[in-house]
């Protein structure tokens, strides 16, 4: 029981990038199609791809940060 | 006839790929067999040191702040840089070296100045109260004898961006000298700075802020993409502060950015926020609500993807060092060493993309608080 806070700090990190997964799949798979479709259109498809990807990735790590500080202040 | 040729040419290349792949693994798998051996030779000693050996301790310690600039070795035999250590107590102003404090930060060295007694404890400068000699902490190892003043100190991530500062300087600088005297595109380190701020003008502000009125927002964009991207190279070489990867410089820097919005926002910025036309009015002020957090949300996002993928790539590259020493042998040093540094490559692309994700997100915000409308 000792080391609970961690483990579930450890779990909630893994659920946060299990989405973040998910999503930044989602997007890359998305945006091959389109640039599959459209080869002329590959620059502007990245940026927009890149944009959404950091979007989804910053809320992963919104749940990566409270998993750590989960970690680092509650007292063993 | 170009047919005929094909499936023995695949079968060919296959072969080759084979074979070379083979080679690899067998010349992989002799130049990690010395640490093996070396191993168990030094099982005892190594046992010893790991005695000690506190990963999570290590970790923090290297990702954090300190009052001086450690670059290797241990106690008293360490080589560190010292560096100003500037407090502000009731008494007035003190400075003095943070090498007064030999390298202990766990609050058992004092200094004493102009009659103030100052320890280090975990990195932070306590002034100890009057009539007292040595740090007292109770059972949840709280200090309970001690204050800390105000500390305006030249730590080590204060050091590191001056040092950046310093840099981006000299390489503006010689680059607008260049552009006074030659007409001509410049070569080498140069040329590579001037395709990086055309990169930043026409593939992020231009696009994002609008042809009319990105002019304005370039010295801002330059800065933080070049202040970003440097001190995040710097931050990978060994010995180097982890500036980008402290909340408080990433904090400042997306206050930066809010301020912007907040300053440039016009009149249909404004009232898409409060009361956005063309929906039923009774949606209105819920929506209101939720884009007057938008307005926080957003730079606290910048703050904390910029913190959080620099920090993670810290701790992961010290992980998978660490895990020699967790595991007490040196033959995992021939497999986490490889991978530390395929990491560490990794991470020189991070570098780039969290530079070019901040300033791209930005823009994408100022453009969006500047963006004239169509009247509805």
């Amino acid at each position: 029981m000792e080391y609970l806070h961690i483990g579930l700090a450890a779990l909630g990190a893994g659920l946060a990038v299990i989405g973040a997964g998910i999503g930044v799949g989602k997007i890359g798979g998305s945006a091959m199609d389109a640039i599959a479709r459209q080869p002329e259109a590959s620059g502007k498809i990245q940026t927009a791809m890149i944009i959404a990807a950091a979007l989804v990735e910053g809320v992963a790590l919104f749940g990566v940060v409270a998993a750590l500080l989960g970690v680092l202040t509650v007292p063993a | 006839m170009h047919r005929n040729f094909e499936p023995t040419l695949i079968k060919f290349n296959r072969t080759m790929t084979a074979q070379k792949s083979f080679k690899i693994i067998v010349i992989f798998a002799l130049a990690i067999l010395p640490f093996f051996t070396f191993s168990q030779e030094d099982d005892s000693k190594i046992e010893e040191a790991s005695k000690k050996f506190n990963a999570a301790d290590m970790i923090m310690h290297h990702i954090g702040d300190s009052h001086g600039w450690h670059f290797f070795g241990s106690g008293d035999n360490s080589f560190t840089l010292p560096l100003p250590v500037i407090l502000f107590t009731d008494n007035g102003l003190v400075t003095f070296m943070s090498s007064e404090f030999h390298h202990d930060f766990d609050g058992k060295y004092v200094v004493e100045k102009d009659g103030m007694k100052f320890v280090n404890y975990h990195e932070n400068i306590y002034q100890l109260n009057e009539g007292e000699s040595a740090l007292q902490k109770n059972d949840e190892g709280e200090v309970i004898n001690a204050s800390k003043p105000w500390n305006f100190s030249i730590t080590k991530n204060v050091a590191a961006m001056f040092l950046t500062v310093i840099l981006m300087l000299i390489f503006f600088f010689s680059l607008a000298n260049y552009h006074k005297k030659n007409k001509k595109a410049p070569s080498g380190f140069n040329n590579v700075l001037e395709s990086l701020v055309i990169f930043v003008r026409d593939d992020i502000a231009r696009p994002q802020i609008g042809e009319k009125k990105y002019m304005k927002f370039m010295p801002f964009l330059l800065t933080v993409f070049f202040f970003i991207w440097i001190t995040n190279i710097l931050g990978l070489l060994p010995g180097a502060a982890n500036v980008t990867g402290n909340i408080a410089v990433t904090v400042s820097l997306g206050l930066f950015t809010m301020a912007l919005i907040f300053k440039n926002g016009n009149r249909d910025y404004w009232k898409h926020v409060f009361w956005m036309p063309g929906i039923p009015t009774f949606v209105k002020p819920i929506l209101a609500i939720v884009e007057v957090m938008g307005l926080f949300i957003k730079p606290i996002a910048l703050m904390i993807r910029l913190f959080a993928n620099i920090t993670a790539g810290h701790i992961i590259i010290l992980s998978l060092l660490a895990l020699i020493f967790i595991l007490e042998s040196a033959g995992v040093a021939g497999i986490s060493v490889p991978f530390a540094l395929f990491i560490t490559i990794l991470e020189l692309l991070v570098a780039f993309l969290q530079a070019f994700i901040f300033t791209m997100l930005s823009a994408l915000f100022i453009g969006m608080a500047v963006e004239e409308h169509e009247h509805h």
